[in-house]
Protein backbone atom coordinates (compact mmCIF):
# COMPACT_ATOMS: atom_id res chain seq x y z
CA UNK A 1 0.00 0.00 0.00
CA UNK A 2 2.87 2.66 0.96
CA UNK A 3 5.17 1.32 -1.35
CA UNK A 4 5.09 3.76 -3.91
CA UNK A 5 7.84 4.06 -7.02
CA UNK A 6 6.41 7.03 -9.08
CA UNK A 7 7.61 10.81 -8.34
CA UNK A 8 5.32 14.05 -8.88
CA UNK A 9 7.42 16.88 -10.08
CA UNK A 10 5.30 19.98 -9.79
CA UNK A 11 5.81 23.33 -10.75
CA UNK A 12 7.26 25.75 -7.84
CA UNK A 13 3.91 26.63 -6.00
CA UNK A 14 5.55 29.65 -4.01
CA UNK A 15 3.09 32.97 -4.82
CA UNK A 16 4.88 35.90 -6.67
CA UNK A 17 6.58 38.31 -4.50
CA UNK A 18 4.50 41.01 -3.52
CA UNK A 19 4.24 43.86 -0.53
CA UNK A 20 2.27 41.66 1.39
CA UNK A 21 4.95 38.91 1.32
CA UNK A 22 5.49 37.13 4.80
CA UNK A 23 2.55 38.65 6.29
CA UNK A 24 -0.31 37.18 4.40
CA UNK A 25 -1.08 33.82 2.88
CA UNK A 26 -1.55 34.33 -0.60
CA UNK A 27 -2.49 31.56 -2.93
CA UNK A 28 -2.17 31.33 -6.72
CA UNK A 29 -5.14 29.82 -8.69
CA UNK A 30 -5.35 26.45 -6.90
CA UNK A 31 -6.05 28.15 -3.99
CA UNK A 32 -8.84 30.70 -5.56
CA UNK A 33 -10.42 27.36 -6.78
CA UNK A 34 -10.52 26.00 -4.04
CA UNK A 35 -12.25 29.38 -2.24
CA UNK A 36 -14.51 29.56 -5.12
CA UNK A 37 -15.56 26.39 -5.66
CA UNK A 38 -16.91 26.52 -1.43
CA UNK A 39 -18.07 29.69 -1.68
CA UNK A 40 -20.41 28.68 -4.77
CA UNK A 41 -21.41 25.20 -3.25
CA UNK A 42 -22.25 26.69 -0.05
CA UNK A 43 -24.79 29.23 -2.06
CA UNK A 44 -26.45 26.85 -4.24
CA UNK A 45 -26.82 24.26 -1.85
CA UNK A 46 -29.58 26.81 0.51
CA UNK A 47 -31.13 27.84 -2.96
CA UNK A 48 -31.29 24.23 -3.78
CA UNK A 49 -32.82 23.68 -0.27
CA UNK A 50 -35.20 26.41 -1.17
CA UNK A 51 -35.98 25.60 -4.35
CA UNK A 52 -37.18 22.11 -3.39
CA UNK A 53 -39.75 23.66 -1.16
CA UNK A 54 -41.18 26.31 -3.46
CA UNK A 55 -41.30 23.72 -5.91
CA UNK A 56 -43.32 21.31 -3.89
CA UNK A 57 -45.98 23.55 -3.56
CA UNK A 58 -47.24 22.47 -7.24
CA UNK A 59 -48.63 19.37 -4.64
CA UNK A 60 -50.74 22.38 -3.12
CA UNK A 61 -52.46 24.10 -5.76
CA UNK A 62 -52.03 26.27 -9.13
CA UNK A 63 -52.55 29.07 -7.03
CA UNK A 64 -50.20 28.25 -4.73
CA UNK A 65 -47.44 27.60 -6.54
CA UNK A 66 -48.18 30.26 -9.18
CA UNK A 67 -47.68 32.37 -6.39
CA UNK A 68 -43.98 31.40 -5.36
CA UNK A 69 -43.22 31.24 -8.67
CA UNK A 70 -43.98 35.05 -9.29
CA UNK A 71 -41.37 36.10 -6.85
CA UNK A 72 -39.07 34.58 -8.90
CA UNK A 73 -39.99 37.00 -11.87
CA UNK A 74 -39.12 40.17 -10.27
CA UNK A 75 -36.23 41.78 -11.84
CA UNK A 76 -34.11 42.15 -8.82
CA UNK A 77 -34.80 38.32 -8.39
CA UNK A 78 -33.59 38.16 -12.14
CA UNK A 79 -30.54 39.46 -11.75
CA UNK A 80 -29.59 37.07 -9.12
CA UNK A 81 -30.37 34.42 -11.04
CA UNK A 82 -27.76 35.20 -13.32
CA UNK A 83 -25.58 35.34 -9.97
CA UNK A 84 -27.02 31.76 -9.42
CA UNK A 85 -26.72 30.63 -12.81
CA UNK A 86 -23.17 31.75 -13.09
CA UNK A 87 -22.33 29.87 -9.89
CA UNK A 88 -23.71 26.97 -10.88
CA UNK A 89 -21.61 27.09 -14.26
CA UNK A 90 -18.44 28.04 -12.32
CA UNK A 91 -19.34 24.71 -10.00
CA UNK A 92 -19.91 22.52 -12.75
CA UNK A 93 -16.62 23.81 -14.99
CA UNK A 94 -14.74 23.71 -11.64
CA UNK A 95 -16.03 20.21 -10.89
CA UNK A 96 -14.83 19.37 -13.96
CA UNK A 97 -11.28 20.44 -13.58
CA UNK A 98 -10.74 18.80 -10.40
CA UNK A 99 -11.95 15.54 -11.81
CA UNK A 100 -9.07 15.95 -14.68
CA UNK A 101 -6.66 17.29 -11.56
CA UNK A 102 -7.47 14.18 -9.76
CA UNK A 103 -6.93 11.62 -12.57
CA UNK A 104 -5.02 12.82 -15.35
CA UNK A 105 -0.93 13.36 -14.59
CA UNK A 106 -0.88 15.87 -17.39
CA UNK A 107 -3.98 17.89 -15.70
CA UNK A 108 -1.99 17.67 -12.48
CA UNK A 109 0.45 19.51 -14.02
CA UNK A 110 -1.20 21.61 -16.10
CA UNK A 111 -3.73 23.39 -13.47
CA UNK A 112 -2.88 26.46 -13.22
CA UNK A 113 -3.80 26.82 -17.10
CA UNK A 114 -6.88 24.20 -16.79
CA UNK A 115 -8.25 27.57 -14.05
CA UNK A 116 -7.62 30.03 -16.78
CA UNK A 117 -9.70 27.40 -19.23
CA UNK A 118 -12.12 27.32 -16.49
CA UNK A 119 -12.69 30.91 -16.13
CA UNK A 120 -13.13 31.40 -20.08
CA UNK A 121 -15.60 28.43 -20.44
CA UNK A 122 -17.51 30.42 -17.56
CA UNK A 123 -17.45 33.66 -19.35
CA UNK A 124 -18.69 31.87 -22.90
CA UNK A 125 -21.18 29.99 -21.21
CA UNK A 126 -22.30 33.48 -19.08
CA UNK A 127 -22.51 35.20 -23.03
CA UNK A 128 -24.90 32.74 -23.95
CA UNK A 129 -26.88 32.52 -20.48
CA UNK A 130 -27.25 36.31 -19.80
CA UNK A 131 -28.59 37.90 -22.32
CA UNK A 132 -31.56 35.63 -23.36
CA UNK A 133 -32.55 35.49 -19.63
CA UNK A 134 -32.32 39.42 -19.12
CA UNK A 135 -34.21 39.37 -22.66
CA UNK A 136 -36.90 37.17 -20.72
CA UNK A 137 -36.47 38.82 -17.34
CA UNK A 138 -37.30 42.45 -18.37
CA UNK A 139 -39.45 41.73 -21.10
CA UNK A 140 -43.51 42.67 -19.88
CA UNK A 141 -45.39 40.01 -19.00
CA UNK A 142 -48.13 38.64 -21.14
CA UNK A 143 -51.14 36.63 -19.23
CA UNK A 144 -49.13 33.32 -19.16
CA UNK A 145 -47.94 30.84 -22.17
CA UNK B 1 12.61 26.15 -9.80
CA UNK B 2 10.43 23.09 -9.03
CA UNK B 3 9.69 20.68 -6.10
CA UNK B 4 9.77 17.24 -6.59
CA UNK B 5 7.52 14.78 -3.90
CA UNK B 6 9.34 11.85 -3.67
CA UNK B 7 6.86 9.04 -2.72
CA UNK B 8 4.05 11.13 -2.38
CA UNK B 9 1.79 8.49 -0.58
CA UNK B 10 4.94 7.30 1.24
CA UNK B 11 4.20 9.26 4.44
CA UNK B 12 0.26 10.02 4.21
CA UNK B 13 -1.20 6.97 3.34
CA UNK B 14 -4.56 6.99 2.32
CA UNK B 15 -5.77 4.80 5.07
CA UNK B 16 -4.28 4.29 8.23
CA UNK B 17 -3.26 0.33 8.44
CA UNK B 18 -5.09 -2.34 9.89
CA UNK B 19 -8.42 0.19 9.75
CA UNK B 20 -11.19 -2.62 8.39
CA UNK B 21 -14.52 -2.30 6.83
CA UNK B 22 -16.09 -0.42 3.46
CA UNK B 23 -13.90 3.04 3.20
CA UNK B 24 -16.83 4.70 3.31
CA UNK B 25 -14.86 8.35 3.20
CA UNK B 26 -13.63 6.59 -0.45
CA UNK B 27 -16.71 5.92 -1.73
CA UNK B 28 -17.73 9.21 -0.79
CA UNK B 29 -14.94 10.60 -2.61
CA UNK B 30 -15.79 8.62 -5.97
CA UNK B 31 -19.88 9.85 -5.50
CA UNK B 32 -18.86 13.42 -5.96
CA UNK B 33 -16.92 13.15 -9.00
CA UNK B 34 -19.31 10.55 -10.03
CA UNK B 35 -22.54 12.84 -9.03
CA UNK B 36 -21.09 15.83 -10.62
CA UNK B 37 -20.45 14.70 -14.33
CA UNK B 38 -23.88 13.27 -13.91
CA UNK B 39 -25.25 16.43 -12.14
CA UNK B 40 -23.26 18.93 -15.16
CA UNK B 41 -25.95 16.86 -17.58
CA UNK B 42 -28.69 17.25 -15.46
CA UNK B 43 -28.95 20.66 -14.47
CA UNK B 44 -27.12 22.64 -17.55
CA UNK B 45 -30.75 20.63 -19.57
CA UNK B 46 -32.58 21.83 -17.22
CA UNK B 47 -31.56 25.38 -16.71
CA UNK B 48 -31.43 25.05 -20.82
CA UNK B 49 -34.83 23.94 -21.47
CA UNK B 50 -36.56 25.98 -18.72
CA UNK B 51 -34.87 29.19 -19.01
CA UNK B 52 -33.24 29.35 -22.77
CA UNK B 53 -35.47 27.40 -25.03
CA UNK B 54 -38.81 27.89 -23.94
CA UNK B 55 -40.01 30.79 -24.79
CA UNK B 56 -40.33 33.47 -22.19
CA UNK B 57 -38.26 31.67 -20.33
CA UNK B 58 -38.63 32.68 -16.54
CA UNK B 59 -41.91 34.07 -17.46
CA UNK B 60 -43.09 30.94 -18.52
CA UNK B 61 -42.74 28.78 -15.86
CA UNK B 62 -45.95 28.64 -14.13
CA UNK B 63 -48.46 25.50 -13.04
CA UNK B 64 -49.14 24.86 -16.55
CA UNK B 65 -45.73 24.38 -17.90
CA UNK B 66 -44.21 22.75 -14.80
CA UNK B 67 -47.30 20.54 -14.50
CA UNK B 68 -47.04 19.41 -18.38
CA UNK B 69 -43.30 18.28 -17.53
CA UNK B 70 -44.00 16.56 -14.89
CA UNK B 71 -47.07 14.88 -16.33
CA UNK B 72 -44.20 12.94 -18.89
CA UNK B 73 -42.30 9.60 -17.49
CA UNK B 74 -39.03 11.61 -19.22
CA UNK B 75 -38.99 14.60 -17.15
CA UNK B 76 -40.36 12.43 -13.81
CA UNK B 77 -37.17 10.79 -13.50
CA UNK B 78 -34.60 13.43 -15.22
CA UNK B 79 -36.24 15.79 -12.08
CA UNK B 80 -36.12 13.01 -9.20
CA UNK B 81 -32.61 11.70 -10.47
CA UNK B 82 -31.74 15.62 -10.44
CA UNK B 83 -33.22 15.74 -6.49
CA UNK B 84 -31.49 12.50 -5.77
CA UNK B 85 -27.71 13.83 -6.98
CA UNK B 86 -28.05 17.32 -6.09
CA UNK B 87 -29.02 16.91 -2.35
CA UNK B 88 -27.10 13.83 -1.66
CA UNK B 89 -23.52 15.84 -3.62
CA UNK B 90 -24.83 19.36 -1.67
CA UNK B 91 -25.27 17.75 1.49
CA UNK B 92 -21.85 15.87 1.18
CA UNK B 93 -20.14 19.15 0.48
CA UNK B 94 -21.85 20.66 3.68
CA UNK B 95 -20.67 17.62 5.78
CA UNK B 96 -17.01 18.24 4.83
CA UNK B 97 -17.21 21.80 5.23
CA UNK B 98 -18.33 21.35 8.96
CA UNK B 99 -15.93 18.75 9.67
CA UNK B 100 -13.29 21.51 8.21
CA UNK B 101 -14.47 24.54 10.11
CA UNK B 102 -16.40 23.52 13.52
CA UNK B 103 -14.60 21.99 15.78
CA UNK B 104 -16.84 22.23 18.77
CA UNK B 105 -17.96 18.32 19.08
CA UNK B 106 -21.82 19.19 20.40
CA UNK B 107 -22.33 21.79 17.75
CA UNK B 108 -20.37 19.70 14.80
CA UNK B 109 -22.83 17.10 15.90
CA UNK B 110 -26.31 19.33 15.45
CA UNK B 111 -24.92 20.42 12.20
CA UNK B 112 -24.37 17.08 10.99
CA UNK B 113 -27.68 16.23 12.07
CA UNK B 114 -29.61 18.63 10.60
CA UNK B 115 -27.71 18.19 7.31
CA UNK B 116 -28.70 14.97 7.15
CA UNK B 117 -32.33 15.31 8.35
CA UNK B 118 -32.86 18.14 5.63
CA UNK B 119 -31.38 15.86 2.83
CA UNK B 120 -33.91 12.96 4.33
CA UNK B 121 -37.29 15.37 4.55
CA UNK B 122 -36.46 16.82 1.10
CA UNK B 123 -35.27 13.58 -0.71
CA UNK B 124 -38.46 12.10 0.30
CA UNK B 125 -41.11 14.99 0.02
CA UNK B 126 -39.69 15.20 -3.82
CA UNK B 127 -40.16 11.67 -4.80
CA UNK B 128 -43.12 11.27 -3.27
CA UNK B 129 -44.59 14.42 -4.93
CA UNK B 130 -42.93 13.62 -8.68
CA UNK B 131 -44.68 10.68 -8.48
CA UNK B 132 -48.33 11.43 -6.96
CA UNK B 133 -48.64 14.61 -9.00
CA UNK B 134 -51.56 15.57 -10.70
CA UNK B 135 -51.63 17.76 -13.25
CA UNK B 136 -54.94 18.26 -13.73
CA UNK B 137 -56.56 18.29 -10.22
CA UNK B 138 -60.07 18.57 -9.41
CA UNK B 139 -62.05 21.76 -9.52
CA UNK B 140 -59.44 23.79 -10.54
CA UNK B 141 -59.08 26.76 -12.99
CA UNK B 142 -58.76 25.21 -16.55
CA UNK B 143 -56.82 28.36 -17.10
CA UNK B 144 -54.07 27.63 -14.93
CA UNK B 145 -53.76 23.68 -16.02
CA UNK B 146 -51.70 22.39 -18.72
CA UNK B 147 -53.79 22.58 -22.22
CA UNK B 148 -54.36 18.83 -22.13
CA UNK B 149 -56.54 19.00 -19.41
CA UNK B 150 -59.39 21.09 -21.06
CA UNK B 151 -59.19 17.57 -23.41
CA UNK B 152 -60.41 15.36 -20.12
Amino acid sequence: MSETSSSLTLPDPSPRRTTFSGTLYRGNEGMWSWVLHRITGVAIYFFLLVHVLDTALIRVSPEAYNAVMATYKNPIMGLGEVVLVGAVVLHAMNGLRIILVDAWPWATKHQRLLFWIVMGLVAVLMLYFTPTHLINVFSPMDGGH
Amino acid sequence: MTATIENPNYAYPARSAGRRGPNLEKAGWIFMRASGVVLVVLIFGHLAFNLLWTPGGIHAVDFGFVGGKLAQPFWQWWDVLMLWLAILHGSNGMRTIVNDYVHKPTIRTVALWAIGIAAAVLIILGTLITFTFNPCPEGADLSLLPSFCAEL
